[in-house]
């Protein structure tokens, strides 16, 4: 779910990032607050509205909350259950309006224009010796890692299928947790050899 | 012109090379060994990312030791596996990281980006996310981070043996291609017929370091 | 900070988002924590990447979800998560990291009962002391109903506990100066 950015011209990729987060926070806690099912399908909505003034398609968005249909879908049937049609619908309706406004600044903002605005916000922390730099750095090193040990995970839990062994945590966990600590010995001896200095 | 002299690495008690002694001119290098005969260890003596436990290497005469920094300029390096090279989560961004650490400027960062990837037929791969690369693309990714910072050699640490026959070949005619030294560590012999030397590394000590139709039949023969 | 320290501290923050894409269970809708893998990577990153590195990995992780990023198990980010009432629970997670890390340092040449007891004083008491107050607080619910209700994560979490352990002993086998 990271590397998102779609490529484009409109007013929401031509925004700065820090705008855009601001309004993501803004937007998001207002949305937990908020109780009521009419505002939140109208925050829903507009948010769709905001795909479109992005020139995304409806395909797009429907793509962001795909993967977690399951997770809806028991939401939704744990809440009927609990507390009735009306709540289940509006916590289904928030968790997807939250979603796709989240992925929303994540496809129109390049995660280095990201990285960049974290990092000057981070520059006031500059007198207490914090180097922002270097949390550049790290943010970037986390993002490309994420999509790279889901990869590892599911090489391993291939290798451990043919063994019978992919029910076994261990068997899955340990090799995974080896291969990283080896990946991040090369990865700081790649960083080193391209010239970077901390 | 890289020189080694009287260099033994050790890691704590497990000596890795011993006494190695060797200079290192020609166009294209190879070193060849079982895994772990001292051949990964020995390439990354080449470019300080291991300092030698005695003696010294020298590329062009500034030490490993005392100008680590100006010896990774001059030394690029690619290692096996491009995951663990590639350190931005999209194309472009991976390639300018070598060249800010240089201090390059935003111009100059932005033409040899589109240089390089019109070089490998990645241009329409600017914004793409690194991770969704075919192995060949990442590999190729992997080198272009290096040349971009305008080395003028590269060692490679087999960085063929994960790949499939056709990205293989595709990395293969890249590294061909390169106008730098090229000192190529690697299982694939191959890809080292053209080579104008080899050097065979056995429990880390030189055993062969001959032309390619010399040294590999040694090697082969060794091996079985 | 060298090199390696910066490439842990994001190993461990990425380590804690991917554990996220292992389904949570989770009951009772967004009121209350869904059960997932990720505070393995809590404990993980105090117990093998030490107190600074691990507590930083942590912070870094929290930073990039209250940004908005979909880092926590089921898709879940943005500050919404953090001021709801499982908020306290992930806002503790850096603080938990570093505790682990720090008792582990203490006692390296520890069995396999106090490996696991350090983390569960990191990974289940602290994190419980930060969280189980806040979601009384913010979830209006009292002390004495959030504590009743978290005693159903205990099993889960003395399962994550053990995991843990087993995988800190192995990997000091496999990396003997980790």
């Amino acid at each position: 779910m990271l590397d998102l950015y779609a490529p484009g011209t409109s007013i929401l990729h031509r925004m700065s990032p820090g705008p855009k987060m601001l309004a993501l926070m803004v937007g998001a806690t207002a949305l937990f607050l908020n109780q009521s099912l009419v505002v939140t399908l109208a925050a829903l909505i507009v948010v769709l509205g905001l795909y479109r003034l992005a020139q995304l398609t409806m395909k797009q968005a429907w793509q962001q909350l795909r993967p977690l249909l399951w997770i809806f879908v028991l939401f939704f049937a744990l809440q009927w259950w609990f507390s009735g049609v009306t709540l289940a619908a509006y916590v289904v309706l928030r968790l997807a309006a939250l979603i796709l406004l989240a992925s929303l600044v994540t496809l129109t903002t390049r995660s280095s224009d990201m990285i960049d605005t974290m990092t000057w916000a981070l520059g006031v922390l500059r007198p207490l010796g914090v180097n922002p730099a270097k949390i550049g750095l790290a943010i970037s090193l986390a993002l490309r890692f994420i999509p790279v040990l889901a990869q590892i995970t599911q090489d391993v839990r291939e290798a451990q299928k043919a063994r019978g062994l992919e029910r076994s945590v261990i068997a899955v966990a340990m090799p995974v947790a080896i291969r990283t600590l080896k990946m991040a010995d090369d990865i700081s001896d790649a960083i080193d050899s391209r010239g970077y200095r901390p | 012109m890289i020189e080694i002299d009287n260099v033994t690495l050790r890691y704590g008690d497990r000596t890795v090379l011993s006494d190695i002694s060797l200079s290192l001119g020609e166009a294209r290098i190879a070193i060849i060994g079982a895994n772990g005969s001292g051949k990964s260890s020995f390439a990354r003596l080449l470019n300080g990312l291991v300092l030698p436990s005695e003696g010294t290497v020298r590329v062009d005469g500034m030490s490993t030791k005392s100008d680590g920094k100006d010896v990774r300029r001059k030394v690029g390096f690619v290692f096996q596996n491009p995951d663990n090279q590639i350190v931005f989560p999209v194309v472009e961004e991976d390639l300018a990281f070598g060249m800010k650490n240089l201090g390059f400027s935003k111009e100059d960062i932005a033409r040899k980006t589109t240089e390089i990837l019109a070089r490998y037929d990645m241009s329409d791969l600017r914004e793409h996310p690194a991770h969704l690369l075919s192995g060949g693309q990442k590999q190729l990714l992997a080198i272009s981070g290096v040349l971009v910072m305008e080395p003028a050699y590269v060692v490679l640490d087999e960085p063929t043996t994960l790949l499939d026959l056709r990205n293989k070949r595709r990395v293969t005619r890249a590294i061909d291609a390169l106008e730098q030294t090229v000192i190529l560590a690697s299982h694939d012999l191959e890809l080292l017929q053209e080579f104008d030397r080899v050097i065979v590394f056995d429990e880390g000590r030189i055993v062969a370091d001959d032309t390619p139709d010399k040294a590999i039949p040694f090697y082969v023969e060794r091996m079985s | 900070m060298d090199t390696k320290s910066i490439v842990y501290i994001a190993l461990f923050a990425a380590l804690t988002a991917a554990l996220g894409l292992m389904p949570p269970v989770s009951f009772a809708g967004l009121a209350l924590p869904p059960i997932t893998a990720q505070s393995l990577g809590v404990m993980l990153a105090g117990a093998v990447a030490g107190a600074r590195r691990g507590g930083l990995a942590l912070l870094l992780f929290v930073v990039l979800v209250a940004v908005g990023l979909p880092l926590l198990a089921g898709g879940r980010g943005g500050f919404g998560v953090l001021a709801g009432t499982s908020g306290g629970f992930i806002l503790a997670w850096p603080l938990c990291a570093a505790l682990i890390g720090y008792l582990v340092s203490k006692a390296p040449g520890a069995g396999f009962a106090m490996t696991a007891v350090s983390i569960a004083l990191g990974g289940i008491v602290l994190m419980y002391a930060i969280g189980i107050p806040w979601m009384a607080f913010v979830g209006k619910l009292g002390l004495a109903k959030s504590l009743t209700i978290m005693v159903a994560y205990v099993p889960g979490d003395l399962v994550k506990v053990v995991l843990a352990t087993i995988i800190v002993r192995g990997l000091r086998r496999a990396y003997p100066n980790l």
